[in-house]
């Protein structure tokens, strides 16, 4: 029994949790409290000097959220975890742990709307640079990357055009330059695809998404591979060189093939604050334990719902890495066989009015910007997740004015697409 | 699993490796409070373990109140487990020297990244248990579920109460694995 390595299922339910020792309690309790007791002044100073494993503060660690981390590092078999307020603010720790200014991130151009803002705008005034790559072309990253960069990233599958990424492509590429790849895997979960075994070094998810999967709490969370070498190279200090704030400790050396996840908890989690919530946590939790089962249940209705648009004659056309005919159709073959996930876009005859007009016409599905809910979402990228970005970005990105995003929810696939087709039959009228 | 190829370890190696453990030589120990040898040598100390750091350059002080020992020759009590914090080449030389102990140890642990599969073969010959690129502390919070507390993935499932020391924050290894 004990070398038997547990399937996703028994994961998704069972890793990193045991029942309480105090209480018995077998659900995680919501350690709802800011602080923890030290057991005597040495213990305190273990604590703080990393020298022992255990909880000072909830802005650090938490015992819920440790749950949450262990669960979902095991789910992408990768060595620990760090669970952030948000899925932007696991992309903050992550690549405030990797840059210094000057520095420049290679990432793929088929990004969610609000990571090409915060990598365009907010970390330009870090002084962290970003260079556009074409997703659909790993070698546009090769030409790219310079002495200066300091990570390739990109997204497993791409939000919200459908691009199935080719990972294993665009690792040999980090490799080759001795750079880490981080791969956001929001869209397709663990369930349907586990990057680190495609060459991956860090994985990202905004957990809100298809991860919590009832849209009720907002998490983040980094995974760390425990594959890239930080000591091979001078170009991570915070990983590789003595630290002031530790008395002059060298992470990589003390803590090994976790030491990236530790990093951004102690220097990054620690002194930038964007903790998640206890609570979150647990509702987080909750929801992973069905992952396999929703996640399956949304790529099957979504298959189903695609399938009814690429028929019907007032869609121009569908992009949905599931349909046989998809450009992405192979890549999701080999990199999620299980299914396309559940969000994808279709273009609507008549542009923008007859986006902005399906989205309005929906009775169940929700105009809302939010993706992987229990609920079917429906929205028009043009007019709202993407409105900031200049025309050229959104074609980029997959967003142009005729677009419509869906997120196919778990209802009965008959009455989403009952309820498109009386969304798409009212456009006219 | 004696003779393993040593790239992997079962949980329950592990386990017994930790369990029939009292007394460690630890040769490579530093003083330096921010290094690798010294976290370990004070979490195996707070889990209960004798350790005898061992240091040439150190012998006769004491590092975290243990008398330091110039070799493990001079370690005047049965040692069980020799912790080697030197390079994979040194590996070899100290375990030659564990090897001419009487009464002999019961395991040679390398720490990660130190691997000698020649010192291996020979410790293993001698019957003793071998343990390379591992670390003690590591594996410890591994089975105790200590590790978790801090996001890191310790390949454990268990629906067992976890073992509790001393204090609020202190977890044994307990018993023996459940459905881990």
């Amino acid at each position: 029994m004990s070398d038997r390595i547990p399937g996703f299922s028994t994961l998704a339910i069972h890793a990193g949790a045991q029942p309480d020792p105090s209480t018995g309690a077998r659900v995680t309790p919501i350690y709802q409290t800011t602080s923890f007791v030290f057991d005597d002044v040495d213990h305190a100073a273990s604590l703080f000097g990393l020298q022992a494993f255990g909880n000072i503060y909830t802005r650090i660690t938490n015992p819920t959220t440790a749950v949450l981390e262990e669960r979902v590092a095991a789910l992408e078999g990768g060595t620990a975890a760090l669970a952030t307020a948000s899925g932007h603010s696991a992309q903050l720790l992550t690549f405030h742990a990797m840059m210094t200014p000057g520095d420049n991130i290679v990432a793929g151009n088929k990004l969610y709307g609000g990571s090409i803002n915060q990598l365009n705008h907010s970390f330009k005034s870090f002084g962290w640079e970003v260079q556009w790559a074409d997703a659909t072309d790993p070698a546009s990253f090769d030409a790219l990357i310079n002495d200066k960069t300091r990570a390739i990233f990109i997204e497993s599958l791409a939000n919200p055009g459908g691009v199935v990424t080719d990972i294993a492509a665009i690792s040999e590429i980090a490799r080759k330059h001795n750079i880490p790849l981080v791969v956001d895997n929001t869209m397709a979960t663990p369930y349907l695809c586990r990057p680190i075994e495609h060459g991956a070094d860090i994985v990202l998810h905004s957990l809100t998404k298809f991860m919590g999967g009832h849209g009720n709490s907002m998490g983040g969370i980094l995974v760390d591979g425990g594959t890239y070498d930080w000591s091979s190279t001078e170009n991570y200090p915070m990983l590789s060189k003595p630290r002031p704030e530790y008395s002059g400790m060298v992470l990589h050396e003390t803590f090994g093939n976790f030491a990236f996840a530790i990093a951004c908890r102690v220097l990054g989690l620690r002194d930038l604050g964007p903790a998640i919530s206890p609570m979150n946590s647990f509702m987080l939790l909750t929801g992973i334990e069905t992952l396999p089962l929703r996640m399956q249940r949304h790529c099957d209705n979504a298959q189903k719902v695609a399938e009814f648009l690429e028929s019907h004659d007032k869609v121009a056309w569908v992009s949905y890495a599931g349909l046989p005919n998809d450009p992405n159709h192979e890549r999701q073959q080999k990199y999620m066989p299980k299914g396309g996930g559940a969000v994808f876009t279709f273009g609507v005859k008549g542009g923008y009015e007859a986006g902005v007009a399906v989205v309005t016409n929906c009775q169940i599905l929700s105009h809302l910007a939010n993706i992987g809910d229990t609920r079917s979402l429906i929205i028009h990228p043009a007019s709202t997740t993407h409105k900031q970005l200049t025309e050229e970005q959104r074609a980029a990105a997959g967003a142009t004015s005729d677009v419509v995003r869906l997120s196919i929810g778990l209802e009965d696939a008959e009455d989403i697409i009952a309820d498109l087709d009386q969304a798409l039959a009212a456009i006219d009228g | 699993m004696m003779v393993s190829a040593h790239d992997r370890y079962s949980d329950a190696f592990i386990r017994d490796v930790l369990d029939g453990t009292k007394t460690i030589a630890m040769v490579g120990a530093s003083a330096n409070t921010v290094r690798p040898s010294y976290f370990v040598l004070k979490y195996m100390l707070s889990k209960g373990y004798r350790v005898f750091p061992i240091n040439p350059g150190q012998a006769g002080k004491e590092i975290l109140g243990q008398t330091v020992y110039g070799s493990l020759a001079d370690v005047p009590e049965p040692i069980d487990m020799v912790d080697i914090f030197r390079n994979s080449e040194a590996a070899l030389g100290v375990t030659q020297e564990a090897l001419v102990l009487s009464p002999l140890p019961k395991v040679i642990w390398m720490q990660l990244s130190v691997r000698n599969d020649e010192a291996a073969k020979l410790a293993e010959h001698a019957g003793l248990k071998v343990v390379m690129d591992r670390c003690p502390k590591i594996e410890y919070g591994r089975l105790s579920g200590e590790i978790g507390w801090t996001g890191v993935n310790s390949r454990m499932l268990s629906s067992k109460r976890p073992t509790l020391k001393a204090g609020f924050q202190h977890r044994g290894l307990g018993g023996k694995p459940t459905g881990s």
